[in-house]
């Protein structure tokens, strides 16, 4: 088990289009990311369930309207209460995440809001909702400069580097380090750390999670070619 | 004429000036503004600071209370920040319940203060399972100029440095707490938690300690905060343009030398302070 040891396990993906009433939901999809080193095609406990609904191009309220690009919008459900600060913070990162890929330019003064649902949570919530909100931006058709992933990497006492840790490997934890990378030179693009670490430390990281943004991507890839090349 | 430029194209009018690397106000990219400290400030609190960067002011007071230790960690006190972003120091707040930017700050700094370890929680316990204090860290912005992140957190490190807390004894026969009045002692500070802003501009430009206004014409920002044996408490980087690792070092290294001025800074304000 030496550094850059990745459990980051095989990843699953069901679309489902939601049609409330045809106009408004725009797409939806939920991103289950199993620990067990089995892909799974339902959600089953010990997995991070994130559900990701975007709704827009749509009207804005003038209060919110920005005259040359798109509002986004982020809003982030815990499973169990009501939202409180910790869900701002996270809504904020992920929505400054969106709004760096997000080509907002070719829809001003219109809203793009991107609801998330947390089904269940084993660990790694917010690299989750980011690889949620990414797809389900890419299921809506709103126009990006790029994909971006979300890896968690975990530094235990001795050093040793998890990649997609649970949430006892996250406890255990010497630091938790969380990144968004984009999909065309893997670089940072947002990126928030629990704990105390060393630079070069977060360089090894950074590498490791570099490495496994190109998994992810890879996936998406090929669970959009899948859905498309069925309808 | 330089006015109406402003006004007109406000990316374009920056970008000549980053051409010849310097900001309107005259500072390099790597260099900070003026940055004052005024420990002390408040009789009424138990510790207090009072920063400015340049124009942004803020303000910390720390009151010490009683609390009973929560039932799953009884050997530790609590310290809970809140930071207050007021209408009164930037237009852009609203009177009323704390808004996203406010929130975000506090968690921010909630984050800072459990990562460092700037205070052990161990260290506020008076009698486990039975007395502990709670610090409620008040961090009032005074003036917005962009930046809140590092003066909030030199506030708050400046004010714990302040902070003196009571000795509290308990009464075995009557179980009652007898506070000394006259005793008093600092808080045990374990690290020093240093916090360097950055604003990226255009993708490739990093300018130290942003303005409301370079903040608002940033590609991104991204905050580090460093402790002094260099290591990191917090990489904030809320979304924005991409950096690569040859970047982030270059923020390291920065967040390195920023650390040892701020430190500088405050022994000095410090040992000009005591005796109180």
């Amino acid at each position: 088990m030496g550094p850059g040891e990745s459990n980051l396990g095989p990843l699953a993906l069901q679309a489902n289009i939601l049609t409330v009433n045809g106009k408004n939901a725009t797409g939806s999809l939920s991103l289950p990311t199993p620990v067990v080193a089995e892909a799974s095609p339902a959600v089953s406990p010990g997995d991070t369930s994130v559900l990701a609904g975007v709704y827009g191009p749509a009207e804005v309220k003038v209060s919110k309207e920005i005259f040359n690009k798109a509002t986004l919008e982020v809003i982030l459900r815990p499973k169990t209460g009501l939202p409180g600060v910790p869900e701002k913070s996270r809504e904020r990162l992920i929505r400054s995440t969106c709004e760096a890929v997000v080509l907002g330019a070719l829809h001003p003064r219109t809203s793009i809001t991107v609801v998330l649902q947390v089904v269940s949570d084993a660990g790694s919530l917010l690299a989750c909702c980011l690889n949620a909100a990414c797809m389900a931006l890419v299921d809506a058709g709103v126009p990006m400069r790029a994909l971006f992933c979300g890896v968690t990497c975990a530094l235990d006492s001795d050093g040793t580097l998890v990649l997609d840790p649970t949430t006892k490997q996250e406890k255990e934890a010497r630091a938790v380090l969380t990144f968004a990378l984009d999909s065309v030179e893997q670089k940072l693009l947002m990126s928030t750390t629990k704990g105390l670490y060393s630079d070069a430390e977060l360089q090894q990281c950074l590498a490791a999670a570099q490495a496994a943004a190109q998994h992810v991507f890879r996936f998406f890839r090929e669970s959009l070619q899948r859905r498309y090349s069925k309808s | 004429m330089a006015a109406g430029f402003k006004t007109v194209e406000p990316l374009e009018y920056y970008r000549r000036f980053l051409k010849e690397n310097c900001r309107p106000d005259g500072r390099e990219l790597g260099e900070f503004r003026t940055t004052t400290v005024n420990i002390g400030y408040i009789s009424t609190a138990d510790g207090s600071a009072l920063v400015k960067l340049g124009n942004t002011t803020v303000i910390c007071g720390v009151k010490a209370e009683f609390a009973t230790p929560p039932t799953d960690a009884p050997d530790k006190g609590y310290i809970v920040p809140n930071v207050d972003l007021p209408p009164l120091c930037s237009s852009r707040f609203r009177a009323g319940p704390p808004g996203e930017e406010a929130q975000v700050t506090s968690q921010f700094i909630a984050d800072v203060i459990e990562n460092s370890q700037v205070i052990q929680k161990e260290d506020l316990c008076i009698s486990p399972g039975k007395l502990a204090w709670v610090l409620y860290c008040d961090l009032i912005c005074l003036d917005y100029d962009g930046n809140i992140l590092d003066a909030c957190t030199f506030a708050l490190l400046a004010a714990l440095k302040d902070v003196q807390l009571l000795e509290v004894t308990i009464n075995e026969e009557t179980a009652l707490a007898e506070v000394n009045l006259k005793k008093k002692s600092y808080l045990n500070i374990g690290t020093h938690p240093v916090a360097t802003s950055f604003a990226v501009f255009d993708d490739t430009l990093l300018l130290v300690d942003p303005t409301a206004e370079e903040e608002h014409l940033a590609a991104g920002t991204l905050t580090v905060v460093m402790d002094e044996k260099g290591r990191l408490c917090c990489l904030h980087k809320p979304g924005g343009s991409g950096l690569n690792g040859a970047k982030l070092q270059d923020c390291m290294s920065r967040a390195v030398t920023r650390h040892k001025e701020v430190k500088k800074l405050m022994e000095e304000v410090i040992k000009s302070m005591k005796p109180k």
